[in-house]
């Protein structure tokens, strides 16, 4: 998967609470058996002024101007500031590969749906938990300054604000050196192979209704 | 021995190895597959040439994509495309499938029950939020994304962070012709859609114990509306009895060895939890949501509220939105909403006894004029033969429904069922997000006798008038 270490990147505020990930990348994109190709329909519904269809051209559609990410000052942000519960909804792991291949590299909420969290930790999408009252403050901070960068360093913890405030955010230790690194957890997991064999002898023997088949 | 809640038990069965900063890994018993969540996990399976771990866990079953009107073509050849590609990886990868024509299909949180696969004490996953249905068997059902997917495939376990413990304590019993939609729709009204985030909720007391398997399920399903990671039940005879006899249940002396187990699948009287929320059933009403999120929900006799009596102004604005997408004003009688589609289905309620309760309801009785279309979609293909057997096909057919073959259908619209731009829709399914049945669409939430009772009168209404009262338990 992609590392994320630092970045200093706009700041782009979408000011409402419970977004869904219906919302980021509506349903009918997801007949795609790809990973990719889901940035131009990032929140399709809001962005566009037509229906979406899978498979257009979206550099032709008629854009809704009043959408927050369509305004010429958060073109090319990669840090979405949003409300509470983000990513709230269903699993499609397609909402997180839509904000990324956005530009997107950073997601600041006072909190966000379990899974798509998850989901954004395997494709080194940083989320960032910060209390209600910081991420009020930024959002002032955001809509009343154009330009508004926010520069993130994961290995410190730290996001700086243009007047050099430092703010902390928490991150958990295992998901920290993923991302830093870009590790695929599948290849960590599979060195615990042996304890795994060893879980299945074991409730095989306890529990032989679960293990019916051999495989 | 440290008294444990039922999600503690089954977290701790679980772990394979605990590395020890609060991520385990867990061991997952039981995945569930469909066409959309999974053709990337394969195809990442397959660039790292890694092989599928323990193939006879896994079931597959295609059901989001799916027409539900002919089944002897798919016209849409992007959906056909992903339905072949799922073909095409059980079959490379040798996962037992249950395929589009065969009589078992459906919605794989229907048929995980049905069929047996799903039990008491597993670990179930799936690339779908509504696996959270299967904890009604006192199983830890979670919904997982796509990179998920590629790891249970690949490994049979989860890097999993422990949630928290919270317990919905529901006491006394619904009133008649109040059901688990009702319930839980309740519930979400009360504590919101962020009300169990981080937590992993149990449901319990008398209001719970009541309920059939089939009302824990549509209770459980929704706990991910709730934010929840699942929604747990705990053990009890109805659970025993449920599983008894299915084509994947355990016989013979693994079954009385499996029931054994399956009797200490509760919490411990003095187990703790994080949070409990008490809950009233006797309070609970017929619910309709009004807005665009489940926790903006009333009960039929009530108006659509003012967002200038909220406070916050995060959520005066969040309504303030909801009521112009709904193109609803604030004040207006719920019972005198019109829509203008009726669907009946979904993982939510699409059990025999969900199309019995709508069946109920319908009988000898016509759809209202401004219904312009009201579709019957069944769980899966057992469900509507049984719900042939007992006539409510005809009974929904004579009043003017169309009876369809199961999939998810219009819940998520990703096949032909959709609504247009602006339709109104008393739906039994669990989103009213934005655009959810379709770009522009407007879902109102309700039960399977709701969404009948809203098909006779032609705008909602207490289903309660429509059941005689010998029927309505």
């Amino acid at each position: 998967m992609h590392a994320f270490t630092a970045i200093d990147g706009l700041v782009a505020p979408l000011d409402r609470s419970n977004v869904d990930t219906d919302a980021i990348i509506p349903k009918q994109f997801l007949k795609s058996i790809r990973r990719s190709g889901f940035g131009p329909n990032l929140f399709d519904a809001w962005r566009y002024l037509d229906a979406g269809e899978p498979e257009q051209d979206c550099s032709r559609r008629p854009l809704n101007e009043d959408f927050v990410l369509n305004r010429s000052r958060y073109r090319g942000a990669q840090i979405l500031l949003a409300r509470e519960n983000f990513g709230c909804g269903s699993s499609r792991e397609h909402a997180v590969w839509a904000l990324y291949e956005y530009g997107f590299r950073c997601v600041i909420a006072p909190s966000f749906g379990d899974i798509f969290f998850s989901n954004a930790g395997k494709n080194g999408l940083l989320t960032i938990v910060l209390p209600v009252q910081l991420v009020e403050q930024l959002f002032r901070e955001v809509e009343a300054t154009e330009g508004y960068r926010l520069k993130v360093e994961l290995q410190p913890q730290t996001i700086t604000t243009p007047s050099g405030k430092v703010l902390s955010f928490d991150v958990e230790t295992a998901l920290k050196e993923r991302l830093l690194q870009g590790l695929d957890d599948i290849g960590m997991t599979l060195e615990h192979s042996d304890l795994i064999r060893e879980y299945e002898r074991q409730k095989a023997a306890e529990k032989p209704w679960l293990f019916p088949d051999p495989d | 021995m440290k008294a444990e809640t039922l999600y503690d038990k089954l977290w701790n069965e679980h772990i394979v190895t605990d590395y020890g900063d609060g991520a385990c890994l867990l061991y997952i018993d039981r995945h569930l597959v469909h066409e959309v969540t999974s053709p990337q996990a394969f195809e990442g399976l397959k660039l790292a040439g890694r092989e599928p771990w323990r193939r006879t866990a896994s079931l597959a079953v295609p059901d989001h994509n799916v027409p539900t009107r002919n089944r002897d073509s798919i016209d849409d050849p992007v959906s056909k495309k992903q339905l072949d590609a799922l073909e095409r990886n059980v079959r490379e990868w040798r996962i037992p499938y249950i395929k589009l024509s065969d009589e078992r299909q459906g919605i794989v949180h229907v048929i995980g029950p049905e069929q047996g696969v799903c039990q008491p004490g597993m670990t179930i996953v799936c690339g779908d939020s509504h696996t959270t249905t299967n904890g009604a068997l006192a199983a830890l059902a979670m919904g997982i994304g796509t990179s998920e997917v590629e790891h249970v495939l690949a490994t049979q376990t989860l890097v999993a962070r422990k949630s928290k413990n919270m317990r919905i304590n529901v006491s006394n019993r619904l009133a008649p012709g109040i059901t688990a939609k009702d319930l839980v729709l309740h519930i979400i009204g009360r504590i919101g859609t962020a009300g169990g985030a981080g937590s992993v909720i149990e449901f319990t007391g008398a209001g719970v114990t009541a309920l059939s398997m089939e009302g824990r399920m549509t209770l459980c399903n929704m706990a991910i509306e709730a934010g929840a990671r699942s929604g747990l039940v705990a053990v009890d005879d109805k659970t025993i009895d449920y599983v008894k006899g299915r084509p994947f249940a355990p016989d013979g002396d693994g079954w009385n060895q499996a029931v054994t187990y399956w009797k200490g699948l509760r919490s411990d009287p003095d187990a703790m939890f994080d949070q409990t929320v008490e809950i009233d059933a006797g309070q609970v009403q017929p619910c309709v949501t009004w807005g665009t999120s489940p926790e903006m929900v009333v009960s039929v006799h009530d108006d659509v509220p003012d967002p200038a009596d909220e406070p916050d102004p995060v959520k005066r604005e969040g309504m303030a939105n909801a009521l112009s997408y709904m193109d609803l004003a604030p004040g207006t009688p719920i019972s005198s909403i019109r829509p203008d589609k009726i669907f009946i289905g979904s993982c939510t309620n699409s059990r025999i006894e969900d199309l019995r309760e709508a069946a109920r309801v319908v009988a000898g009785k016509q759809l209202a004029e401004n219904i312009r279309q009201a579709i019957v979609v069944p769980g899966s293909g057992l469900v509507k033969r049984q719900a042939e057997t007992e006539g409510l096909d005809r009974i929904f057919s004579d009043a003017g429904f169309e009876w369809r073959e199961p999939g998810c259908s219009m819940c998520l619209g990703m096949n032909e069922d959709r609504l247009g731009a602006g339709e109104r829709c008393a739906s039994t399914s669990n989103r009213n997000f934005e655009g959810r049945q379709g770009a522009g669409s407007r879902t109102h939430l309700v039960s399977p006798a709701m969404a009948a009772a809203a098909s006779i009168a032609g705008h909602f209404t207490d289903a309660r008038e429509y059941i005689s009262a010998d029927d309505a338990d």
